[in-house]
């Protein structure tokens, strides 16, 4: 009998887990992926938003600011990027500026503090690279960026390392009231638990309305995005939002965080919610947006693309707190954007309110930090010397693009909750996600993750299901 | 760990260009150089080439990729000219004449060496799927064609049981037939230009020996499948390239392989802020094959990409005497460089100038056509003056063309603002 099962390892339920740990439950994160982040949390923009763009009053509102407060100090104590870069609304019409101010009006409602409206000049002094079209903007200087992935690992192994329990490849099939809680019924045998924490993002509502009369809905929205090459990743330095206009509802330009520049998203509602494949139209529309926002968008330096998908619902806000007619079981669903910035909120205030439920003393051994894997990429000369002298395996580079060691991607799978998948290498250590998307290393990460796993390289997954790279051997069909 | 190591040559890569540059080198008298290679072999990518039709040039002979390699590391060896292994070069820079090349490997950890000259042999890599924007879902199943040939061919392992290839450069080419011969159905090779990148030859005995159907003018438009490859969706395109609605086709298969062309490697080359030819991705080079960076060659193909590995050891054997005649004092200082322009249908030139007094007897020029062509002329001109006309029956872009400029055709011309290299069709 667990205490508390959160359903989903996405950002938000890893967000709830790391602080659920704080307490003396027997708690569960079940995952029917094989890792963690591998729905919404992987397919983002990153961005850690300032906190104008909510209605004052609403949730999304309230744990924006909160999480956006938070995420400096948490990057320090959980050891994962993160940079307030800043963050530009553009307006690209004289007309739209009474919109800029609106906004403005609604950030020092809502409590975001610095904003500050930008006219042209102003706007190419702050940010030489935006495009001649805007004639004005928004400036947040507590706008910011963060890696999505090493986000959500640092809540996973935190909690692991405080005691939560991580069950991957386990999917939650069915639930049931039992007298002392719930019953999960998953693809892996069932579970008992005192309360149920549902953040199974674009899954939320399903699981949501299999416990309670009162039903929600969450719809998939697809966002496509494009990445392209670091040798382009200073065209701007801020994040560039735009005004909606009449064709549209814009994209953003930023930095990421590991120095590529990142364009995106659309916003189409599909029905099915694993449909995160990309398509000509909406890469066409990433591009046309984009290249209002700056000077000559780079798009032969890009180097993906891909899609993910937003747990949309229907009211436009988030969905967090317990189901009125089913007791311990808490939702945290809606969880689109600012989704990723509100984690770090989201968490403390889904665990103070199970502890409303399920009351619990907090541990006196909690541990409040986690490391992350040591990057030589970002390393400077003195901690490249001292790495490879304590580790040689630091000295040899697997992923050339991205400068990423045997000794990282060795790190990656051994550590708590590590990989066990060639994406969850990826996501770790950031090997295969350079220019030549993994063109050259994809077999050496295949051969040490064997090694590592003790399997064969005909074993090693993508990610998921049956997505194993080799078939055989040579001439096995003749 | 150690201080600053100095040499007089630095070879970056143990490729062909690298192995055929540094054996010129010691020939020519450098007795102070070094071979950085990333990899656990010299060899380069031609330890994957296990195909025969390396050679015929150079040695007249038809040898597989690793023969090939194999006689220049022999070569290098008994030259006992020495090389790292595993050891990555990380940073390149330029302080003042001196270049820094920061090496990073398991044993050593890393250091810096002060070198006098560089030759930048780098090599290339595939461009992936993402460069290309193509739509759908990214499964398991998508490969580089190179690196389905390391499995194939260095692993002993199939990628996949069913494969479409897009694009039809040599490698795509050459996997055609491999996986054919392993037990694995190719379906389709698709073509998004109206004419091939690859060389004829590779068409006839890769595709056509097989009966392996090739599209010209089409393209991959959708990948189905959420963790394998199920299928691709290929559609007829116009001459913009752009998909024609109403002609796709759902193919099924497991595998997409992709030959689509091939970017030389130069991050490094940035990091000397040496400027690089956005035709090929290569840095400019004059006649010496020395960059704009005094004292830094570059050959292979991280200056251009090459059709034949006979033309990257020739190249690659011009860099390391010049780099020997650099270190020895005698490369004259820089003259007067007069550009070398590709126009009508010639993309590019290597080198990109010329400085008389500077070059040899004869010169080579190398460059590829962008489109196909029959019965057209290569012309050269100097100012409106014809130096040379070729008759060419096909020209073709996956192949590579040359010319040889004289020194006494160009000697003595002092009005000579820049040689013009040119396609001509009517006759």
């Amino acid at each position: 009998m667990y205490d508390v099962i959160v359903i989903g390892a996405g950002v938000t339920g890893c967000a709830i887990a790391r602080e659920l740990a704080r307490f003396r439950w027997k708690t569960a994160v079940l995952e029917r992926a094989s890792d963690v982040c591998e729905g919404t949390s992987k397919a983002n923009s990153g961005i850690a938003h300032a906190g104008y763009d909510a209605k004052p009053g609403t949730l999304k509102a309230k744990l924006n600011l909160e999480g956006s407060r938070m995420m400096e100090a948490l990057s320090k104590e959980l050891d994962f990027p993160y940079r307030r870069n800043g963050s530009l609304v553009l307006c690209f019409e004289e007309t739209g500026k009474t919109e800029l101010e609106r906004l403005r009006a609604q950030g020092l409602a809502n409590g975001v503090e610095g904003l500050e409206i930008l006219d042209r000049k102003q706007l190419r002094e702050k940010e030489p690279g935006v495009s001649d079209q805007a004639v004005a903007a928004l400036y947040a200087p507590t706008g910011g960026i963060v890696c999505p992935f090493d986000l959500t690992l640092a809540f996973a192994e935190n909690a692991a390392a405080n005691g939560v329990e991580f069950h991957f490849t386990t999917q939650v099939t069915h639930m049931e009231k039992i007298p002392q809680g719930y019953r999960l019924d998953t693809s892996r045998g069932s579970y008992e638990t005192r309360a149920v924490v549902n953040a199974a993002g674009v899954y939320a509502g399903e699981l949501h309305n299999q416990i309670s009369g009162k039903k929600i809905r969450i719809i998939p929205r697809k966002g496509e995005y494009c990445l392209m090459d670091k040798s382009v990743g200073n065209l701007v330095s801020h994040t560039l939002f735009q005004l909606p206009t009449a064709y549209g509802k814009g994209v953003l330009v930023t930095p990421t965080v590991h120095g590529n520049l990142l364009a995106g998203p659309t916003a189409v509602d599909v029905e099915d919610p694993e449909s995160v494949n990309t398509t000509r139209e909406g890469m066409d529309e990433v591009f046309k947006r984009a290249a209002m926002s700056v000077n000559g968008l780079p798009v032969k330096q890009v180097i993906t693309s891909f899609a993910g998908l937003r747990a949309h619902e229907e009211g436009n806000d988030f969905i967090i707190g317990m189901v009125q007619d089913a007791p311990g079981f808490f939702d945290a669903a809606g969880m689109e954007s600012p989704g990723l910035t509100c984690a770090p909120a989201v968490g403390k205030y889904v665990a103070a309110m199970v502890r409303t439920y399920l009351p619990a003393q907090e541990k006196s051994d909690f541990i409040p930090s986690r490391k992350g894997i040591p990057h030589i990429a970002s390393a400077s000369d003195a901690e490249r010397k001292r790495l490879i002298g304590e580790n040689p395996l630091y000295g040899n580079v697997v992923c050339r693009c991205e400068l990423v060691t045997e000794g990282e991607i060795v790190d990656a799978i051994r550590r708590p909750l590590g990989a066990t998948t060639l994406d969850g290498v990826k996501r770790r250590t950031r090997a295969g996600m350079g220019r030549c998307q993994a063109g050259f290393c994809l077999p050496k990460t295949l051969e040490i993750l064997a090694r590592e796993l003790g399997q064969d390289i005909g074993q090693i997954r993508k990610n998921n299901g049956d997505s194993y790279f080799l078939t055989g051997f040579d001439k096995d069909g003749l | 760990m150690r201080g600053t190591m100095k040499k007089d040559l630095v070879i970056i890569g143990g490729g062909p260009a690298g192995l055929a540059a540094a054996a010129a080198a010691r020939e020519t008298g450098v007795e102070d150089l070094l071979i950085l290679e990333r990899d656990q072999h010299l060899g380069g990518i031609l330890n994957q080439c296990i195909h025969n039709g390396f050679g015929l040039h150079t040695f007249q002979e038809e040898l597989t990729g690793p023969e090939y390699a194999g006689r220049y590391v022999e070569k290098v060896r008994s030259l006992e000219i020495p090389y790292k292994l595993n050891s990555m070069v990380v940073d390149l820079r330029a302080e003042g004449s001196r270049k820094i090349v920061t090496v990073m490997n398991r044993e050593e950890g890393m250091y810096e060496i002060e070198a006098r000259a560089v030759i930048l042999a780098m090599g290339c890599r595939e461009r992936p799927r993402g460069a290309l924007n193509i739509p759908g879902y990214r499964p398991a199943g998508i490969y580089s064609a190179g690196t389905a040939q390391r499995y194939v061919n260095r692993e002993g392992r199939m990628p996949g049981r069913e494969a479409v290839i897009l694009g039809s450069g040599d490698i795509g080419l050459i996997m055609a037939r491999r996986l054919t011969l392993e037990g694995a159905k190719v379906k389709l090779v698709a073509e998004i230009q109206p004419y091939s990148g690859g060389l004829q030859r590779n068409i006839v005995q890769c595709l056509d020996d097989f009966g392996i159907p090739l599209k010209l003018s089409h393209t991959v438009v959708d990948i189905r499948g959420k963790e394998r490859v199920e299928g691709v969706t290929v559609a007829r395109v116009d001459e913009n390239l752009k998909p024609i609605p109403g002609t796709e086709e759902e193919i099924s298969c497991d595998t997409l392989l992709l030959s689509c062309g091939l970017i030389p490697e130069n991050e490094l080359t940035n990091g000397l802020g040496t400027s690089l030819n956005p035709v090929t991705g290569g840095p400019f080079v004059n006649e010496s094959l020395e960059t704009d960076k005094e004292g830094v060659f570059a050959c292979g193909n991280v200056l251009h990409v090459h059709d034949l590995v006979d033309y990257v050891s020739e190249e690659a054997a011009q860099a390391g005497r010049n780099a020997a005649a650099f270190l020895q004092g005698n490369l004259s200082g820089r003259g007067r460089e007069i550009p070398l322009v590709g126009t009508d249908g010639v993309r590019y030139t290597v080198p990109s100038s010329i400085d008389v007094s500077r070059m040899n007897e004869t010169q080579i020029v190398r460059f590829r056509v962008g489109n196909a062509y029959r019965n057209a002329y290569l012309e050269v001109r100097c100012g409106g003056e014809l130096l040379l006309s070729l008759k060419k029956p096909v020209l073709a872009p996956g192949q590579m063309e040359q010319v040889l400029l004289k020194k006494a055709d160009l000697a003595g011309r002092k009005d000579l603002k820049e040689i013009t290299f040119r396609v001509r069709t009517q006759v």
